[in-house]
This record gives C-alpha cells, sequence and structure tokens, in this order.
C-alpha cells in the first residue's frame, strides 16, 4: 500500500475520472484499465488492514495540525475567539507562509497529555469554534488568501451548551461558507475524519486523506453498538464501511492521497510533514490560476454530485 | 390520490436505538395510536382527523411524509418527482442483515422508495415544491436519495426562483452508505446555497426527530425555520449527551421550545396552524419582486 507506484496509480484514476463517474458517464478504456487495478488493490485491503489504518489514524504520537503548522509555515500568527462568545481550543485558525505566499489554516487540534487533552476537548469541536472557523475564512476570502483546513477530530462535542449554543446550525453554516468562497481551499484529513464535526471545514476544492487517516459517518465504535448492538464489534463496523483512504477515493469522495513515511505520520512528523508541504504546493498551484466564480461553480458541482444512486 | 389511502403504519421514532436498551421494551405505551404524553388512545381516524395531534394534552405524533402532503398541500396539487431514484449499495454493506434486504423491507413496510417525498404542490394557491421526510423508511436516514431528490427539489426550483418547504424528520445520516451518507450534507449545502443565491426560498419545517446531519445541513438553513412543539431538534441526542457529558439533561433538552429560546428556529408551530403558516410565509417570500 505505501509504495509510491500505487500512490500514483489513485491520484491519476482521480484526476482522470473526477466527479462524473457517480452519474453514469461512461469510462475511457484508460480508466477502465486503472479501475481493473485499483480493484486489484481493494481486494488486499483486509479487515485487519483497515483497522491498523483506525489505530494508526488515532495513534497518540500522531502529528496534530500544530505540529504541522509550525514545520510547514513561516511566520505564523494565530487568531483567537469567534468574536461572539469564547475562544474554543479544539479548533486553531491563524495566518502563516507557505512557500512565501499567506495562507490561512484551519484545523481541529488534539491534546497531547491530559491537560491538554482537556484544554484541546480531545479535539471536538463546540459551535464556537466553527465560528471562529467560518470568520477566519471570510477573512481570507477578502484578502485573497487560499485556505488549508486540517481535519482531525472524533466528531463535533456532544455537549449541552453545544446544542443550546445550535451544534448543527454551526456544522451546517460552516459547509455552507466553504462553498460561497473565491480562494483556493485544500482540506487534508491528517488522522480522524469523524462526520460532521470533519465535514464542516472539509468542502474544499481538493479534499485529500493522509494515507493512514480514516474519514467516517460514524465512529467504529458507535456504528458498531447501534448495527451490531455491541460497541465491541468496531473492528467489523470499520471494515464494513470502509473508512481508509483507498476506498474513499474509490467513491471519489476525496481527490488524492498523500503518503506518509514508512511506519506511520508519527514515525517521523518532519518527513510527513515534507510529504504534506509537497502535495499542498501542487494542488495549491493547480487552482491559483481559477477565477473566484469558477472555483465557487467546480467546487459546488463536485460535492453536488456526490452519491451512488439506483432507479426502478 | 393514492397515497391518501395508505394506513399509517407504525412509526418508530425512538432515535436512540430501542435495541440497545432492551429493558425500555416493556410493551407498555407501545402503540402507535397511544399517546405516550397523556395515555390517551385513539382510533385511526380519529388522529387522522385532529392532524395527528392529540386531542386531550396536544401532544403531536409523529406524521408519515404522504399525510403530512395532504395535511400541507392544496388537494390534488402534490405531483411527486424523481420517484423512479434508487438506493445503490456501494460499499456492499452487511450488519446483520445486508442494506439491500433492509432497503427492500422498508419499501414494502412503507411503499416508500426512500426517506423523503419530493414534488410540486401548491399550499393555498402559492406554487411550490414540498420535500418531506419521512421517519419510518430507516428512521428517515439521509443517504445518497434523500440527498439527490432534496437536491433537485432545490435545482428545479432556483430555475423558477421558487420556494421548497421541507419537512425534516431524520436521525441523521445513512450508516449503510457510509461516507457517502457523510457527503450528503455538503450536497444538500450546495443545493441550497445554489437555491438561496438563485433568489429562491427554503421554508425548513423541523418535526420530531431531526437530528444529526439533518441538523447540521439543509434543515438548519431555511431562511425561515419553523419546528413542531415538542420536536427533538438537536445534533447529538440526548442519550449520546448525557453518556459524555455525565450531567443532568435539562427537561426540555435539545426540544423545539428550547431551540426557540435559544434563537434557533423563528417559531414553534402547533401542526392546526402550519398550513396557514406556510401559506402566510409564501405569500411575503412571493411580494419582493
Amino acid at each position: 500500500m505505501s509504495n509510491e507506484a500505487e500512490l500514483g496509480l489513485r491520484d491519476r484514476l482521480a484526476q482522470l475520472s473526477g466527479v462524473k463517474l457517480l452519474r453514469g458517464t461512461r469510462l475511457s478504456t484508460e480508466l477502465q484499465r486503472l479501475e481493473r487495478q485499483l480493484e486489484r488493490l481493494r481486494d488486499d485491503t483486509s479487515d485487519e488492514e483497515i483497522w491498523r489504518r483506525v489505530a494508526l489514524a488515532r495513534h497518540e504520537k500522531r502529528p496534530y495540525t500544530l505540529d504541522y503548522v509550525e514545520r510547514l509555515l513561516d511566520d505564523w500568527f494565530e487568531l483567537h475567539g469567534d468574536r461572539g462568545r469564547i475562544d474554543d481550543r479544539a479548533i486553531v485558525a491563524g495566518l502563516g507562509l507557505l512557500a512565501g505566499r499567506t495562507v490561512a489554516v484551519i484545523g481541529h487540534q488534539k491534546g497531547r497529555d491530559l491537560k491538554e487533552r482537556a484544554i484541546r476537548n480531545f479535539g471536538m469541536a463546540n459551535p464556537e469554534g466553527y465560528r471562529k472557523a467560518i470568520r477566519t475564512m471570510q477573512l481570507a476570502d477578502r484578502h485573497g488568501f487560499p485556505i488549508v483546513t486540517l481535519v482531525d477530530t472524533p466528531g463535533a462535542h456532544p455537549g449541552i451548551a453545544a446544542e443550546q449554543h445550535g451544534q448543527g446550525g454551526a456544522i451546517a453554516r460552516s459547509q455552507a461558507a466553504m462553498l460561497r468562497l473565491g480562494v483556493p481551499t485544500v482540506a487534508v484529513v491528517i488522522g480522524e475524519g469523524g462526520s460532521g464535526g470533519a465535514v464542516a471545514i472539509a468542502v474544499a476544492d481538493r479534499v485529500l486523506m493522509q494515507e493512514n487517516a480514516i474519514y467516517t459517518v460514524i465512529s467504529p465504535e458507535g456504528c458498531a453498538a447501534i448495527l451490531w448492538r455491541d460497541a465491541a464489534k468496531a473492528k467489523k463496523a470499520a471494515s464494513a464501511f470502509k473508512p481508509d483512504a483507498a476506498h474513499c477515493l474509490e467513491l471519489r469522495v476525496i481527490d488524492g492521497i498523500v503518503p506518509e513515511p514508512e511506519g506511520g505520520a508519527h514515525a517521523d512528523p518532519d518527513a510527513a510533514a515534507a510529504l504534506l508541504r509537497e502535495s499542498l504546493i501542487a494542488h495549491l498551484n493547480d487552482l491559483a490560476s481559477l477565477a473566484p466564480d469558477e472555483l465557487r461553480r467546480s467546487r459546488r458541482a463536485k460535492f453536488r454530485s456526490m452519491g451512488v444512486l439506483a432507479q426502478v | 390520490m393514492l397515497w391518501m389511502s395508505t394506513p399509517p403504519g407504525h412509526i418508530d421514532v425512538s432515535i436512540e436505538h430501542k435495541r440497545a436498551d432492551p429493558a425500555r421494551s416493556d410493551g407498555r405505551g407501545d402503540h402507535p395510536n397511544t399517546c405516550p404524553a397523556c395515555g390517551s388512545h385513539y382510533r385511526d381516524e380519529e388522529l387522522a382527523d385532529t392532524l395527528r395531534v392529540c386531542p386531550q394534552c396536544g401532544h403531536h405524533f409523529p406524521v408519515r411524509a404522504p399525510e403530512r402532503i395532504a395535511q400541507l398541500a392544496d388537494p390534488g396539487t402534490f405531483d411527486e418527482e424523481d420517484a423512479e431514484l434508487r438506493s445503490a449499495d456501494p460499499l456492499e454493506f452487511f450488519d446483520l442483515k445486508p442494506y439491500v434486504e433492509r432497503l427492500a423491507e422498508a419499501e414494502l413496510r412503507t411503499d416508500l422508495g426512500d426517506a423523503i417525498l419530493t414534488g410540486r404542490a401548491a399550499i393555498d394557491g402559492h406554487a411550490c415544491r414540498i420535500a418531506a421526510m419521512d421517519f419510518s423508511f430507516m428512521g428517515g436516514s439521509m443517504g445518497s436519495v434523500v440527498g439527490e431528490r432534496f437536491a433537485r427539489a432545490c435545482e428545479r426550483s432556483a430555475d423558477e426562483g421558487g420556494v421548497v418547504v421541507s419537512v425534516a424528520a431524520s436521525g441523521g445520516a445513512r450508516m449503510q452508505e457510509g461516507i457517502l451518507a457523510l457527503m450528503q450534507l455538503p450536497k444538500t449545502v450546495a443545493a441550497v446555497g445554489d437555491l438561496q443565491d438563485a433568489g429562491g426560498t427554503l421554508l425548513s419545517v423541523l418535526a420530531h426527530p431531526t437530528t444529526g446531519g439533518v441538523t447540521a445541513s439543509f434543515a438548519s438553513l431555511g431562511d425561515v425555520i419553523l419546528a413542531e412543539p415538542g420536536a427533538l431538534t438537536s445534533f447529538a441526542g440526548p442519550r449520546v449527551v448525557a453518556q459524555t457529558t455525565r450531567e443532568k439533561l435539562p427537561d426540555d433538552f435539545g426540544l423545539a421550545e428550547s431551540n426557540y429560546r435559544f434563537g434557533h428556529v423563528d417559531a414553534v408551530v402547533v401542526r392546526s396552524e402550519l398550513r396557514s403558516t406556510l401559506a402566510r410565509l409564501l405569500r411575503l417570500f412571493g411580494g419582493g419582486r
């Protein structure tokens, strides 16, 4: 899985296929060939392999948003607060220089030790966190700064105050805000892409996943508790809903996979950051020439076409 | 109208899965026509006459999508669209049963192709589109078909600068479609964005229960948001929140009245006034040009 030829194959397939496939567009011969190759790869993705990735995505030493920020950006200036109520520390936002140009970065932030985990609420944002994200996006839009989001959350925080302050609406409005932006946006799932709390900041022109990241509609444990009536069946649930990067790419939910160093991102954070940097710069360069209206139009069209349908 | 002759089936609105808590299934109060608030029991026709609101205590019983449309639309005006769409099974999902089997069972039981009905209609003479969800089809869960039907309703209305009236009733994203179900959140949000940018309007009604992915997408983006009395309209369900926070939840946790107080809905509207309220809004939003 981790060799570059295979990753290249997936990238190539994603580029060729675009989003139209979901609506039943005919495949070109080249595309069919790539599909067959990917099919063989999929057969190699065993339940154990998927679960290994779930564990890596949640690894306690896995680099978090600020670990990448310090390795990727010069002159990072963090922005705090939603300008209404509070500064939600589960989401960080700020400006910095990526390869010499100003970008806005928004990401979930988990904590490394007990104290920081409490401060960061395990990367589970409240509505105020999404409102901080929204105001940062709008700031970047006004100034023409590209936006990079780093997604790493078990999910949005399920709490009394979170509901009273409009968790669902905040997640919906964050997606709406992203779909309205006229600047290039790249989202990267760097660990756990947990449900609504993740997609809230992942509605981007390019959505990437690191090789060992997961992107899920519900946690494997939550799914197991509901469908199997047993949270211990999480491994089974994970292999049923296939949250790994290869499957997400196959379903065209993401546009590419960012390779990680041997053993996973935590084994060599500097190397992981260098690989991430390479991908970010390539995708941002690709998007740089597109006009705001074109970005908006094609971003909406991409998400509009998500899903697989049958007819009677 | 074919759908008016369909007897309303049992609607299980326990959004936390009953099976996870077998102690609760003691059989008492389980009958769909027994009021869970006051214990009064009704014949089906009695409830249909009162729009499925308990005449004793005002409890709002759940309403299936065809009956909801019959309550709201002018007689004979509803014209269903995209009825041919069905869920595919891209993940070949299998839990205790294959997803395709769950779909087939749900279709047989509910006589619906998926958890939402969409189409043209008129409300008090005002043309609009209605998108009504049905909790009895797999918990009103949103997969590719719900997302697609809703998005198409928005697109067609956008072409005409029109109004979409959505009535949500959903436990959230459909797990059996995995990440593609999650992608229906941005999909429906994009459709609402296109509708609103084209000068169209979304009037969003939240019925019991509206939770998870539907709360976190189109249902929260209405130009106006209405909720039915007592409807649970939250992102996380009460049991998840109680387990996570280990705090006692307020009695009105996540309910329409609480969301009204906190500023997340514009009005809590009793069912007998929902049709006239929507008609007023349709007139007001139609008067801008």
